[in-house]
This record gives C-alpha cells, structure tokens and sequence, in this order.
C-alpha cells in the first residue's frame, strides 16, 4: 500500500518502527498533492519547504533516539482559518488575501509540538461561512469521488485533502456542521469536540460562541490521536475548558457494549434521502449487534437550531468581522476619498456575497428596537436547546443520526438558493449550540457511490463515549 | 423666572495598571506611536482577550471606595462601532450588567458637604488616538498605542447643579483614585477625562428637561467653562420660547465654543451584546472582602481623623489630606517633631511651596519626613530658633543633609544662657549710649533696634525672647 494511502495511526507504526523516514512519508504526500490537487483544489497553499525542513529535522531526531509519538513525521493539512506564522492565513477571502499572521494558532504550536508536519493551508468557505466550499473566494474545492459534485463545507479542503491522501490528517473548523459535514461528503472521519477543549486562539473568528476547531482523519482513531495533540487548557483563551481531556486510545477497546443509543427519529421525515435513512438503520444495527441498545429519543425540533443559529451566528459575525478595514492589514480599496468610503468599498470589494449577507442579517438582528425579538429570543432558544439535549442524555448516552439529509450535490446546485443551503445544515447545526461533542463517521455509500456520513453526538466532555461508539459504526460500515 | 441647571457626568477614568486590560503590552504614557502593540490589540485575525486580573481590583476598589455594590456576576459587553483607531470595529465594555453599581462621593458644594450619588461603574477598554495632519495635506495618522489600556467609567446621577460642583466632583474623584494608587488621574495625558449630560428647568421643578452630551472635555477649566456656556445658551433659548434639541456637542478648547457632532436624529446604535470571548466576571464575597478590608484610607476619614487626632483647624486637614503622599508626608513630620501644628505649618507653606504646590511631588524632594520632623524638633527644644530653622531648611533642599549635621557644623544652636546674652546685651548698650538715653526719655521703639543688634552680633543664634527680656532688664536698671 503507498505512503499517502495508509491512516496516521499505520503511518506511525512505520515511522516508529524506522521501517520509513519521515522525509519519505513527506516527500509522497508532496508527490500526490502536486499530481492530484490541481484538479480538486483542497490546498490554497503547500509548504513544500518548510514541511522538507520540518521532515529532515525530525529525521535527525529520531536518528538521535527520540521516541516517534503518534503524531511525529504525521503530514497534516490546516483549514486555512487557522493561523500558521509566516505564511498567509486568508480565510478563503479575497480581503484576506495577503494577509500573513505572525503568530501560530494555539492548535498549530500544539501540532508542532507533537511532531506534526504541517503540509500547507486548506480552502474553506469565506470566513467558514457555507455549506460546500463554493464561497471561496479563489474557487470550489471538489469532491475526490466525484468532481461535479461538492465537497461539503466548510472544510471542504480538509476534508477532500483527507479522503484523496494529500494529507494523513487535517484540522478544520466547524461553527454548525463545517467539520462533520464536508467529512461525510468525502468519507473521512471529522469531529467537533465539547466546545473550550481546543483553544480557539489563532482560529478566525466567526461566530465565537459556536466556533471550535475539529480534527479530521481517516478513521476515527486518527481522530482521536490529533483531537489529544491539540486538546488542553490554554490560558490564552477566556473559554478554554480547565482540565484535561485527553482520551486514551485504549477507551476504544472497550466498544459500545451497555451503551443506550437515542436515534431522534422525528427529526428524519421530509428530505432524508432514502440511502441515507438506510445507512442509518444499519449504523443502528451495528451498534446492537455490539452490544448497544438502541432506541428513540425526543429531541426539540431542528428547525428551532437552524433559526436560532443564523440569528446568533450571524450576530457574532457581523461584530468579529468588523476588524476587516483594510486600515492595518489585509486588502485596501484602490480608492480615493474620505475614511467612510474607504471603508465602504474595502469592505463591499472584500467580502463576497454570502459574507456580506451575514455581516447584515448579523447588524440588523442586534440593531435597536429589533434586539429583544431575535437576538435575546434566540438565545432563549438556545438555552432551551441545551436543556433539551441535557435532558436526552439523561434517557441515552449517545444519540446517532445521519450528518447531512443527502450525499454530496452538485456544485451549484444549491448558490442561487441560500436557505435550501442553510438546511443541508440541519443535523449538525444543533450541536454547536448544544456545546457537546460530536464526530461523523463513513457509513457506506450510496448506488452512485458518494460516501454517507453518520454521526455521534455526545455529552459535553463525553468524548470517550462518543469514541466508543463511532469506532462501532465506523468497523461495521466503513 | 429662575432656571436651575442639572449636570450629571461620565468619567472615564485610566487604571495604573502594567500592561493593557486584554493583552501584555506595556501602557505607559508617552513611548513612540504604535511601539506598544501586539496582535491582540492589533485586533489581528484569530486572536483572543484575556482579562487583566489588577484592573479588575483597582476597578472594584474604586468602586468600594464610592459605597458602590460589587457585582457578583457583571458581564462584558462589545459596543460596535467603526473608527480608525478602534482595531476591531468593537470596544470591549459592559452594559447591562456593570462590575459596580450605586454609591455617593462627597463634595464641597460652597462651604456645605454634598453628597453626589453614582449610578454605575465599568470597567472597559481604550481605543487609540488620532492625529490629523496641520499641513493641509488632509492626512490622519492613527497611533495604537493606547487601544486596550483599561478604563473605569463612572457614571453619576444628575446630581450637580452648578459648573463649580462638577468641578468640585471631578477634584474629589481625582483625589480618591489617586488616594487608591488606581490611577495618576492626569486630564492633561488624557488619563481622567470626562462627558457631561446637562439641561436646565425651571426651579422647584422636578422633572428633568432635554439633555445635551459634551464631549471632549480634557481639563477641569473646560469642564467649568463649557458647562457654563452650554447652561447659558439653554437658558437663553428657553427664555426666547425655543426648545432644546437632544444633541451631542463637541467642547472646542481653543476657541472656548461649543460644536454641535450630532442630534438625536443621527444618534448611533452601538448593537451592544454581551462579549462570547470573555465568560461573566464572577467575583466571590470573600474576594470582595479582603479587597474591602486591603483599601487605604480614603480622604475623607483622613480629613476627619487629623482634626480629632491632631486637633487641627479644618482649613489645614483640608489641605493636608490633597493627596495621599502629602498627607503620609505630614503625618510622618507630625510624629517626629512631636508638635502637630507647626508641623502642619512648616508642610502647608515651605513644603507645599518647595513642591509648587504640586502635593504629588513631596516624595521627590531631597528631604525626608523624618528630616522635616527632626528639623522642627530642634525648633519645640529650642536648640534652634525659627528663623535659623528656615535658614537650615533651604540648605537641606539644597543638600539633603540632616538638619542636625547642618546646625552643628555651622554652630547654629541657639543661645539660651542668659549670663551669655547679658555679656552681648551690656556690649551693645555701652556701644549706644545715645540710643539708651533715648529710650530712658521715653522712645520705647529703640528696644527693637538693641535686640536687632544682638541677634546680628549672635549672628542670630541668641534666643529672641530671652534677649528681649533682658535688653529691657538692663535697660530699666539705668532709669
């Protein structure tokens, strides 16, 4: 089997056993993202040279005798709306694009840290904002299993790098589904951890109350090793979660024998394409031939999260994106004239459509006299949500569902209609503002052979378990 | 008919913290423009505000210093809004839930104690400055270096009636954040600054009229003065049958006028929402206790205290207690010399006079406390007398050099054997026979004149009022 073909986890077992160098392992992912990317575009930068430099340095030590960890000479893409110092970190945005961060994500220097090479920077979405990538501002990313369709957003990047072996392993980020999503339309492993247990310092902003870095892998144990590289209190950040986190990989062998698995059937009526309600009565399956229960589970409607979550999504952005006006960094309007229509125009240039959309929805729902009926109401709705699914995992201790209604669609298919485009966001987005974990797992593929994604969510800080399970669905289904 | 202003102020007040209230950048006033920044309060992509745990305690203790409650739970807020030298489009505030709510301070209202109530107290960040260009060229710089240096806004009642009392409170207030060591309270650096909201209404009424905002108000002569001209043209325009019209006015220092920067019309909305990167401010009781029980003595007690304890008139407390090293200074003199009131004398005119009046300065001087007290204790044993004193006091501002060394080594001590100033007295009488006969005549006036020549001929060391009894003594014996 090639290099670029193997998981991390068989990665490691090479280079720890000295079987490969760290510079070979490097030196094939390179290979296959200069033969392969060109038509998929996942990568918006490669840092060939870094990565080389960062491989031969690895190298040495492991000649020297330093011990390989699970991570060491591991060649992993990060979502371009992470900060790597030195290197342009765009968002996906054409206001962004010469924008060139001095300092590392807390998510990057714990990479480096585990021995990580880091590959280069991955398309996303404008600010992370959209369901398939196609609101890049330098082009969609494609789906490797089919090039006319999308790749999911809006990691779409990470997640296409992945599934095609550009990368063992990427970081993405998901606000409402933007990991687990894009990870069920490539068929790779994606996971939302409990929000604050990977410091969102260095990820640009764009809804910060929801926002949390994801780990994305061939499989779910990938996953877990990069979740534990990055995971960890950082004092930098005011909503980091104190504690440890970490998950041994051991956990995973204990299966989901006694486990109670909710499947919130109400949610799965009108627009759940037929192969994907299979995939998940056979996940459900799975899991009870395991040793799981499985049974129903009441959740509020989503419909309540989706219009909960453009509301607070959309406030927080339309205030964190305020800081792009061109006065310090990033694209400035080649235009003469006084300060406001520099601004104006920087920012009209700057930012493409859906961007803009949200900057307004966002400015009109905390404007006076309209506060009290969206902002405040929805996060009254948010509150409740998060009792909802407190009071389910008091019946279950994990819920399944599929991630996404269908497989990938086609690119285009959904631009000109923005709404058909916020409810293939309809699964994952409660979640986020719930808090909890969550991870999407490959769970077959259709007739056309577009890969299903099935989820898990879990408890806050209930990783472990929501491991346990996927590990199941993932063994049976993959 | 007799109109009667209403002012309530807000002041922004900067916390004499180390570093910024979100990042480690240093916050000290006057470094090279935007040499005191980091990506933090850049406003850079990705990054993230830590909370500053001492402006958070200066905060408070400001707080508990006006009577205000300490919230247990207070909440950071973003204010939205575009300007140049606010980086991230939004000021970290608080709003609806301020760290600090209700309280009073004191102030002298013509000669009466009056008590000003406080509404709220905030803790926020600064933005920075702008600097337009004067050379026509229409160009603006924009130095950061002050985005994220921590600010409290204290927001009073409308409670004042008169420019003289918003004067009085922003004295007071500067005083008691300067007693706390929480901020050096400057209005020139800008590090106190202040808005005022005023209208005026008819006397004895009770409802308030249109208020409008002054801004920009850096100095507490403008505050008086750009208070008295807006009351004026309120009242001018109420007694002409016009309405005052909500607005925000600009105080231009240079010209003494007001601008109108915008009406009610035009006011902003600032989208406020509570801040997703920074969780509540929860402070326990117990920590708000021992800040409680850590606070120095504010002023006002102190004022109270040097009456009662060093029975001194109200007058000299006053004075004594305008700042708090002033008063440390004073009371350190009063211990060591062992007479409250001349002390209280010497720190009002030749301490205060050394410093120009600036109480802040005393701890510069070359002279101690202990110093000054050993000085006067020479003076109370009458080692010395007190124009020697004066004599050894300006050679120790020179020097720093104890007083004693000093009236040692120039042979200063006073001469109190009166066997010794009968010597000098009987010298100087037979020197003047002219001058004895005149006063055997009747020229009482000519006594000054002998002692004058004894003091010169002790080159003053000989005690003034034992050489006058004995002058008269010798003087008498020749009648």
């Amino acid at each position: 089997m090639a290099l670029w073909d193997l998981t991390a986890h068989a990665l490691h077992d090479e280079i720890a056993a000295r079987r490969v160098s760290v510079s070979e392992v490097v030196e094939a992912f390179l290979e296959r993202i200069e033969s392969h990317d060109g038509r998929i575009h996942a990568f918006l930068e490669v840092h060939a040279e870094e990565a080389r430099r960062d491989a031969r340095r690895l190298d040495d030590a492991i000649a020297g005798g330093a011990a390989a960890g699970p991570l060491t000479g591991i060649p992993v893409a990060v979502k371009d709306n992470i900060c790597v110092a030195g290197r342009r970190t765009s968002c996906g945005s054409r206001i962004l694009s010469n924008y060139v961060p001095p300092y590392d994500a807390f998510a990057v220097e714990r990479l480096r840290a585990a021995g990580a090479v880091i590959l280069g920077k991955t398309n996303c979405d404008e600010f992370a904002m959209g369901s398939s990538t196609e609101h890049s501002a330098f082009g969609p990313t494609r789906n490797p299993w089919d090039e006319e369709r999308v790749a999911g957003g809006s990691s779409g990047g990470s997640a296409a790098a992945v599934a095609l072996g550009l990368a063992a392993a990427a970081l993405g980020s998901d606000t409402g589904g933007s990991v687990r999503q894009p990870g069920s339309f490539c068929g790779v492993a994606a996971m939302k951890p409990t929000y604050g247990t990977i410091s969102r310092r260095g990820l640009v902003a764009f809804a910060s109350s929801l926002d949390q870095i994801g780990p994305m892998g061939r499989d779910v144990l990938d996953c877990l090793h990069l979740y534990n590289a990055v995971c960890g209190h950082d004092p930098g950040d005011a909503t980091s979660a104190r504690g440890d986190h970490d998950i041994h990989p051991a956990v995973l062998e204990a299966g989901p024998r006694g486990l109670r698995v909710g499947v919130p059937r109400a949610w799965l009526g009108e627009g759940l394409d037929a192969e994907v309600a299979a995939a998940l009565d056979r996940s459900a399956q799975a899991l009870g031939t395991a040793g799981a229960s499985v049974r129903d589970v009441a959740l509020l409607d989503p419909a309540y999260s989706i219009a909960a979550y453009y509301i607070i999504a959309t406030a927080e952005a339309s205030s964190n994106l305020a800081r792009y006006d061109g006065v310090r960094y990033g694209v400035r309007a080649k235009s003469a004239g006084d300060l406001a229509s520099i601004e104006r125009r920087t920012r009209s240039e700057g930012f493409g459509g859906e961007v803009r959309r949200r900057i307004l929805l966002g400015t009109y729902v905390l404007s006076a006299g309209y506060y009290d009926a969206y902002y405040l109401r929805a996060q009254r709705v948010r509150r409740l949500i998060h009792d909802d699914f407190e009071r389910a995992f008091s019946e279950v201790d994990v819920i399944l569902l599929p991630t996404a209604p269908t497989p990938a669609f086609r690119i285009g298919e959904k631009t000109g209609d923005p709404l058909a485009m916020y409810l293939s966001d309809i699964f994952t987005v409660p979640l986020n503002l719930y808090a909890g974990p969550g991870i999407s797992v490959p769970a077959g593929r259709s007739a056309e052979g577009m890969p299903i994604g099935m989820q898990l969510f879990a408890p806050r800080f209930g990783e472990a378990v929501m491991f346990r399970a996927a590990r199941a669905v993932e063994e049976t289904l993959a | 008919m007799s109109y009667e202003p209403v002012i309530g102020l807000e002041v922004h007040c900067q916390l004499l913290t180390r570093s910024k209230i979100f990042c480690g950048c240093s916050t000290e006033f006057g470094a090279a423009p935007n040499s005191q920044v980091c990506p933090v309060c850049l406003g850079h992509p990705g990054v993230l505000p830590v909370l500053n745990r001492r402006a958070v305690e200066l905060a408070a203790m400001v707080g508990l210093a006006l009577g205000s409650s300490v919230r247990a739970s207070s909440v950071f807020a973003r204010k939205n809004y575009f300007y140049p030298d606010l980086p991230k489009g939004y000021q970290i505030s608080q709003y609806e839930l301020p760290l600090c709510e209700g309280g009073a301070l004191e102030i002298d209202s013509g000669g009466a104690r009056r008590a000003v109530r406080i509404t709220r107290l905030h803790l926020e960040e600064d933005a920075g400055k702008m600097k337009h260009a004067e050379d026509g060229s229409g160009r603006s710089f924009v130095d950061l270096n002050r985005c994220g240096t921590p600010l409290i806004e204290i927001v009073t009642e409308p409670d004042l009636r008169t420019p003289a009392e918003a004067h009085a409170f922003l004295v007071e207030l500067r005083q008691l954040v300067q007693y706390l060591g929480a901020s050096d309270g400057n209005m020139e650096e800008g590090s106190l600054r202040c808005d005022a909201n005023v209208s005026v209404r008819h006397a004895g009424e009770t409802s308030l009229g249109t208020k409008t905002e002054i801004k920009n108000l850096n100095s507490f002569r403008n505050v008086e003065r750009a208070l008295e001209s807006e009351i004026e043209r309120q009242i001018e325009l109420l007694r002409s049958g016009e309405r005052v019209v909500q607005a925000t006015l600009l105080w231009d220092a240079g010209r003494e006028r007001l601008q109108v920067m915008r009406v009610k019309e035009e006011a902003d909305d600032y989208r406020y929402f509570p801040e997703p990167d920074l969780p509540p401010l929860t402070l326990t009781q117990v920590w708000v206790d021992a800040l409680c029980r850590a606070l120095p003595e504010l002023p006002e007690a102190r004022r109270a205290r040097f009456v009662s304890e060093y029975a001194l008139p109200e007058y000299d407390a006053g004075v004594l207690t305008g700042s708090r090293e002033l008063a440390d200074f004073y009371e350190a003199v009063a211990k060591r010399s062992g007479d409250a009131k001349l002390a209280s004398n010497w720190v009002m005119t030749e301490v205060l006079g050394a410093v120009e009046g600036d109480a802040r300065r005393v701890r510069a001087l070359p002279v101690t406390p202990e110093g000054l007290g050993d000085l006067l204790a020479l003076v109370t044993a009458r080692t010395i007398s007190g124009k020697i004193a004066k004599a050894v006091w300006a050679e120790m501002l020179e020097t720093g050099i104890d007083p004693r060394a000093i009236v040692e080594k120039r042979g200063l001590v006073q001469i109190t054997d009166p066997e010794a100033i009968r010597a000098l007295v009987a010298d100087v009488l037979a020197a003047n026979a002219a001058q004895v006969a005149a006063f055997l005549a009747g020229k009482e006036q000519v006594l000054g004149h002998f002692v004058g020549q004894i003091m010169k001929a002790s080159r003053g060391r000989a005690n003034p009022e034992l050489t006058n009894r004995l002058v008269r003594e010798e003087l008498e014996k020749r009648r």
